[in-house]
């Protein structure tokens, strides 16, 4: 199956109850199985470029790479898949650029973005992320975390110093230990997992996740699995009707079928004529 | 403003002492932070570990133990009001700092981390010409995986940063609205009762025909997901949006009557 037709892609964004302006961006590309999300900081409108900035990066750049290449291609500089090369050089030249924008204007001094991005193909989805905005994945019926934000709070909880029940308390929820453009350098965590037909993969900023608790973001995208944009709205509406102290960004990407990438030198060629 | 502590003995205020320190101890020794001279009170009886807004109680293996609320604690993580308690005295726990920031600063993403020299420098520009700034570095402030990897405990000397994050709210409850029930009126399960305890409760079964009822702080709706025939409200069909359901509404789903109404 072509991956337009394997995937169905839903994204919304909203400002929230408190928040004046968006500074959330997203940003989905079917035809190459790219879906980006990113959760801007700073000061005036220095949260939106820096995400924007982030967002257009990675989408043009791993999209307009992958016109001509295949995903499961090897990098020569890197030895790795293409797909998992080209996502993490891109989280990284989205970093350069916004740590050049920061350090040449004044206004956008200091601001950064946390990133998460999922590029889909042959029956897989490499993940990408920096910072604390998320992907769960719906299999069945069971939500999982398929990130670890860079937080703080996960910190503590990975060593053993508060609970995961505490931690819903914690006032220490929104300090990141890891962001897009802060730095000259940043290090994207990356991971590879299985993608099986009728998955939901849930991309989100923290606007989500800090208002709704897991279970009742299980129980929406398992009961409304068969109408995501529903379910879109159903969650986004969950966070506001809970506060809406953040933005809130959902995307959710559900596997209609199988998209194994095509196999040896005929259906390349094949694929190649397709063009 | 920091967290604090305050000591009373038999409803007596004795002293305010503020959480201004990374760890903090309580004992009967001059050398501790906190020096409650009792016998009943150990040498080093308990320590108060802050990192960042959080603070925790920790019980350093004392004689009599302590309490928290009422009930013997080694480690507790402190919320606001907590009370402890050695002995005869009284500790009662205060971070209100959520309280006093304007709501507009609740749940800033800030960075954690120290940055490289040149753009803490163009940072701090960037802070004098523009004032605030919802980006904050932390510098100076170890990760504290990293910390309790090094000590396994908490007692790591951290200085304390020098920039104050803004506190932030935990999730306020939602008030919810009053409880309701549907009770099946039709079908073989006719008489049965649902409670709508869920703040989604789903009818149908996925992938079929399925419609849910949603609790919102003002009232419960119900709304088409999917499947061929959309529900019936009291014999009118429902479109694609969220219908809000009055007290002895009649739902039909997939050819079942069910009555939808508030409890109490």
């Amino acid at each position: 199956m072509k991956i337009e037709d394997a995937l169905e892609i839903v994204s919304q964004t909203n400002p929230g109850m408190v928040r004046s302006h968006n500074e959330d961006s997203i940003a989905q590309e079917l035809a190459c199985g790219l879906v980006v999300l990113a959760d801007g900081m700073g000061g005036y409108n220095a949260g939106e470029v820096a995400s924007g900035i982030a967002v257009s990066v990675v989408a043009t750049e791993v999209c307009q790479h992958l016109q001509d290449a295949s995903p499961t291609d090897r990098d020569e500089a890197s030895g790795e898949e293409l797909g998992v090369a080209l996502l993490r050089d891109n989280i990284q030249r989205a970093n350069a650029s916004i740590f050049h924008a920061a350090q040449s204007q004044p206004q956008y001094a200091g601001m950064g973005t946390t990133i998460v991005a999922g590029l889909f193909y042959d029956n897989r989805v490499v993940v990408g992320h920096v910072g604390d905005s998320r992907m769960y994945r719906l299999r069945g019926e069971t939500l999982e975390t398929i990130t670890r934000d860079h937080s703080l709070l996960q910190e503590q909880i990975d060593g053993g110093m508060i609970s995961v029940e505490d931690a819903r308390v914690s006032k220490n929820k929104n300090l990141v230990t890891r962001a897009v453009g802060i730095d000259a350098e940043v290090v994207p965590e990356i991971h590879v997992h299985d993608a099986l037909a009728g998955d939901i993969y849930l991309l989100c900023s923290d606007g989500l996740n800090d208002m709704v608790e897991d279970e009742d973001i299980q129980s929406t995208l398992y009961a409304m699995q068969g109408n995501l944009p529903l379910a879109a709205e159903q969650l986004i509406q969950m966070a506001n009707d809970n506060g809406g102290r953040d933005n809130i960004s959902v995307m959710l990407v559900k596997v209609n079928g199988e998209f194994a990438a095509p196999r040896g030198w005929l259906a390349k060629l094949l694929n190649w004529l397709k063009k | 403003m920091a967290a604090k502590l305050i000591l009373s003995m038999d409803g007596v205020v004795l002293k305010e002492y503020p959480l201004s320190k990374e760890r903090m101890t309580i004992g009967r020794k001059a050398h501790n932070d906190i020096v409650i001279d009792n016998l009943a009170v150990s040498g080093e009886h308990a320590a108060i570990v802050t990192i960042q807004n959080d603070s925790f109680l920790e019980d350093l293996d004392s004689t009599n133990g302590l309490e928290v609320n009422g009930v013997p604690t080694k480690k507790h993580f402190l919320q606001n009001n907590d009370l402890v308690e050695i002995g005869k005295y009284k500790l009662k726990y205060i971070n209100d700092q959520a309280g006093q920031v304007n709501p507009a600063d609740f749940e800033k993403t800030m960075v954690l981390r120290a940055p490289v020299k040149q753009a803490a420098s163009s940072a701090e520009k960037g802070d004098a010409t523009m004032g605030l700034m919802k980006t904050q570095i932390i510098p100076n402030v170890k990760p504290a995986a990293e910390a309790i990897e090094k000590t396994g405990k908490f007692d790591v000397p951290q200085p304390n940063p020098p920039v104050a994050p803004p506190a932030v709210q935990p999730a306020v409850a939602v008030s919810a609205p009053q409880a309701a029930v549907i009770q099946i009126l039709t079908g073989p399960n006719a008489g049965k009762e649902l409670e709508l305890v869920k703040n989604l409760t789903t009818l149908g079964k996925p992938g079929v025909q399925v419609a849910v009822l949603t609790r919102r702080p003002h009232g419960y709706f119900i709304t088409h997901v999917e499947g061929a025939s959309h529900p019936m409200v009291n014999g009118m069909s429902l479109g694609d949006q969220p219908h809000q359901l009055n007290d002895h509404d009649v739902i039909e789903l997939a050819g079942v009557k069910m009555e939808f109404y508030f409890k109490g």
